[in-house]
């Protein structure tokens, strides 16, 4: 062994690493920092390797051209050995990310960390989210399936909204007047040079800065961070109750990095790669576009959002909330540092955890999008036809085939756009029921255009009898007054 | 003692130095700053818009919504199927034309055409929009963008080339086609 001793002797004396190295592997962190809290950013730094690793792995198949793109993707997942596993790991590797990105995050914020001398590795790490973010889109268009190309014109009718730059904006990002192969050649520039390499100077910076400033100690409810006074504070704490990094505080990010990396396999193998759903081909229209898991939470809102509201949430949301990231270690860069004794901070992230969340999960199951297919697929449920008149089994029909069925459910089926029309006698009287079919309104189309008044007749007929049984059907308020018995 | 205020040779060739790479740096610049923006600086003057044939008139028939397709004018090698695109055409009557697109105007998704209840609805955040293309509900703000068309000796020719998105396509839709049906 003696040799191997040599070898590495004349190495160090030319490149001089070992000893700016083993200083920062034995650099001495705070007992209390030694926690199953404190291992986020080494798993985000782990997955990040792995998503380098596979990312390569890829692009020794992957072609990056819209007319190719797509078949050499169904290459990798069937002809190619293992090609499948590659993407899968590549796939749910980035939705670890985000999602690991984001905690570390979350803990940051909580345990103070960001607090002073910590607050540009604060925001190294916020422009390191926003990477990340644009990682994920990008990787998202590089699967140049249908999903992608329609959620490109989302994209670009995002940007099209900026003021005055709006339509320069579009075209640069598009590299053309459509979504088209310089589209894809752009974002695979964006996806495989630009954003990784940015990405690892950022983490670089973020983790040299972690070295030389030192690991957040467990922050303690009553010790207050003040500028004079902290850096001594710390050098004390880590001199009197301190262990070296490297051997005696990394093993649980090991283990824990291990165990993400477990992880990722495991959903790779039993949830396989994702897509690519249908060719990229503008001419086929029946489809339903989705984002990827992390921006489903934006689909809802674009939703949701009144149409006045939009434009100016979508431009002034983002910067807002990057601005107010970025501020945050200025704004409060001193004092309190745990979360028992900050209840605005803990609320903030409740909060938006919930609305992210609520966001999420309504976009699995898009209340707010016609169901294309109800009109002809759902029939109307039996009951609902019970001892019915001839007119109101015409009415039934004329519901079904003017696709009211897309936007009202009916015994739980059909879109829900509108309303659920089971009990709608009880809501609307006759003349409202008429007034609404023709006219529309509350965001509902008119159909007098569309409708005779024989089917208006039997369609409000029909729509008169949805009511529970042994409840009374709304009435004209006048007629009730008057005290005519229905 | 040399005097402070006096300049050496070697500062003043440092100085030059500094200079000199800057008038390189901005000389490669240009070329690089309007590589990066040709997609901008070509599309000048609605230069991407050409006039496309969409087929005879006698295939749409009178008072029906028909999807029809065509090859974007603006072609590069690599863009495979994507510059096949889909437009909606409503033969009002005669040579009464409307042409629209099929993105949705709020963002771009693709619209489906309803024959029965004479909509078009998205699939994306449930815009709707009547049978002449004006909103109807929906997050939209506005109604389906149309394509400026002509019907010429039995054809209809529609003016296209560039994704509609909300904010772009203002120019072109607010102008008269020259000889619009």
């Amino acid at each position: 062994m003696r040799w191997l001793t040599q070898i590495g002797e004349w190495f160090d004396h030319r490149l001089q690493l070992a000893a700016p190295i083993r200083d920062a592997a034995e650099h001495r962190v705070p007992r209390n920092a030694s926690s199953w809290f404190y291992v986020f950013g080494s798993a985000a730094l782990t997955v990040f390797m792995l998503q380098i690793v596979t990312g390569i792995l890829l692009a020794l198949i992957y072609v990056p051209s819209a007319s190719e793109a797509w078949s050499s993707l169904q290459a990798l997942n069937h002809d190619v050995a293992l090609g499948w596993f590659i993407r899968a790991m590549h796939g749910w590797g980035s939705n670890f990310m985000v999602a690991i990105v984001l905690i570390h995050m979350v803990q940051v914020f909580l345990f103070g960390a960001y607090k002073f001398p910590r607050e540009l590795t604060w925001i190294i790490g916020v422009f390191l989210l926003l990477m990340t973010l644009g990682m994920a889109f990008s990787g998202q268009v590089l699967r140049f399936d249908q999903d992608a190309y329609w959620g490109l014109g989302i994209g670009a009718s995002i940007a099209s909204r900026v003021p005055f730059a709006g339509p320069m904006i579009v075209k640069l990002m598009l590299g053309g007047p459509i979504i088209a192969g310089a589209t894809l050649s752009r974002f695979f520039a964006l996806h495989v040079f630009v954003i990784p390499g940015m990405l690892i100077g950022f983490v670089c910076l973020h983790v040299l800065m972690v070295l030389k400033l030192g690991i957040n100690e467990w922050p303690m409810p009553g010790r207050l961070v003040k500028r004079a006074t902290y850096e001594r504070e710390y050098h004390e704490l880590t001199k009197k109750d301190g262990e070296p990094f490297v051997p005696d505080a990394i093993w649980k990010d090991m283990f824990f990095a291990a165990f993400i990396l477990i992880a990722v396999a495991a959903c790779a193998i039993y949830f396989g790669p994702f897509g690519p759903s249908g060719q990229p081909d503008p001419t086929i229209i029946q489809t339903a576009p989705k984002p990827d898991y992390f921006f489903l939470w934006l689909y809802a809102l674009l939703s949701l959002l009144p149409p006045s509201m939009e434009t100016p949430a979508l431009l002034i949301g983002p910067v807002v909330a990057i601005i107010g990231l970025l501020l945050l270690p200025f704004l409060s860069g001193e004092g309190e540092k745990s979360w028992k004794r900050r209840p605005i901070a803990v609320l903030t992230v409740l909060l938006i955890a919930i609305t992210l969340g609520e966001f999420t999960h309504l976009a699995g199951f898009t209340p707010w999008s016609p169901h294309m297919n109800a009109w002809s697929g759902n029939p109307v449920p039996e009951r609902f036809l019970h001892s019915s008149t001839a007119l109101q089994r015409q009415g039934a029909l004329v519901f079904q085939s003017k696709q009211c069925r897309n936007c009202h459910s009916l015994g739980e089926l059909g879109g829900q756009r509108g309303p659920a029309l089971d009990s709608v006698a009880v809501r609307l009287t006759q003349d409202q029921l008429i007034r609404q079919v023709i006219q529309g309104g509350g965001n509902m189309p008119a159909y007098g255009k569309n409708l005779s008044p024989a089917e208006t007749t039997a369609l409000v007929a029909f729509l008169e009898t949805l009511h529970p049984e042994g409840q009374v059907p709304a009435r004209e308020a006048a007629l009730r007054e008057g005290g005519v018995q229905p | 003692m040399p005097d402070e205020n006096l300049i050496s040779r070697r500062g003043l060739f440092t100085k030059i130095g500094v200079l000199f790479n800057g008038l390189v740096a901005v000389a490669i610049a240009v070329p690089i700053v309007r590589f990066l923006l040709s997609s901008i600086t070509r599309g000048r003057g609605n230069a991407y818009l050409s006039w496309v044939p969409l087929g005879r008139t006698s295939e749409f028939p009178e008072g029906e919504t028909r999807l029809a397709t065509f090859r974007n004018p603006y072609v590069m090698p690599t863009d495979g199927k994507t510059v096949d695109t889909a437009c909606w055409v409503r033969r009002i009557e005669g040579d009464q034309f409307q042409v629209f697109a099929i993105n949705c105007a709020h963002l771009g998704c693709p619209v489906r055409w309803f024959a029965q209840s004479g909509l078009f609805m998205c699939p994306c955040h449930g815009g709707a929009y009547y049978r002449d293309g004006s909103r109807a509900s929906g997050p939209p703000e506005r109604g389906l963008f149309e394509y400026p068309h002509k019907v010429e000796n039995g054809l209809i020719t529609i003016q296209a080339g560039e994704l509609f998105t909300p904010g772009a396509s203002a120019a072109l839709i607010g102008k008269n086609p020259p000889c619009a049906g």
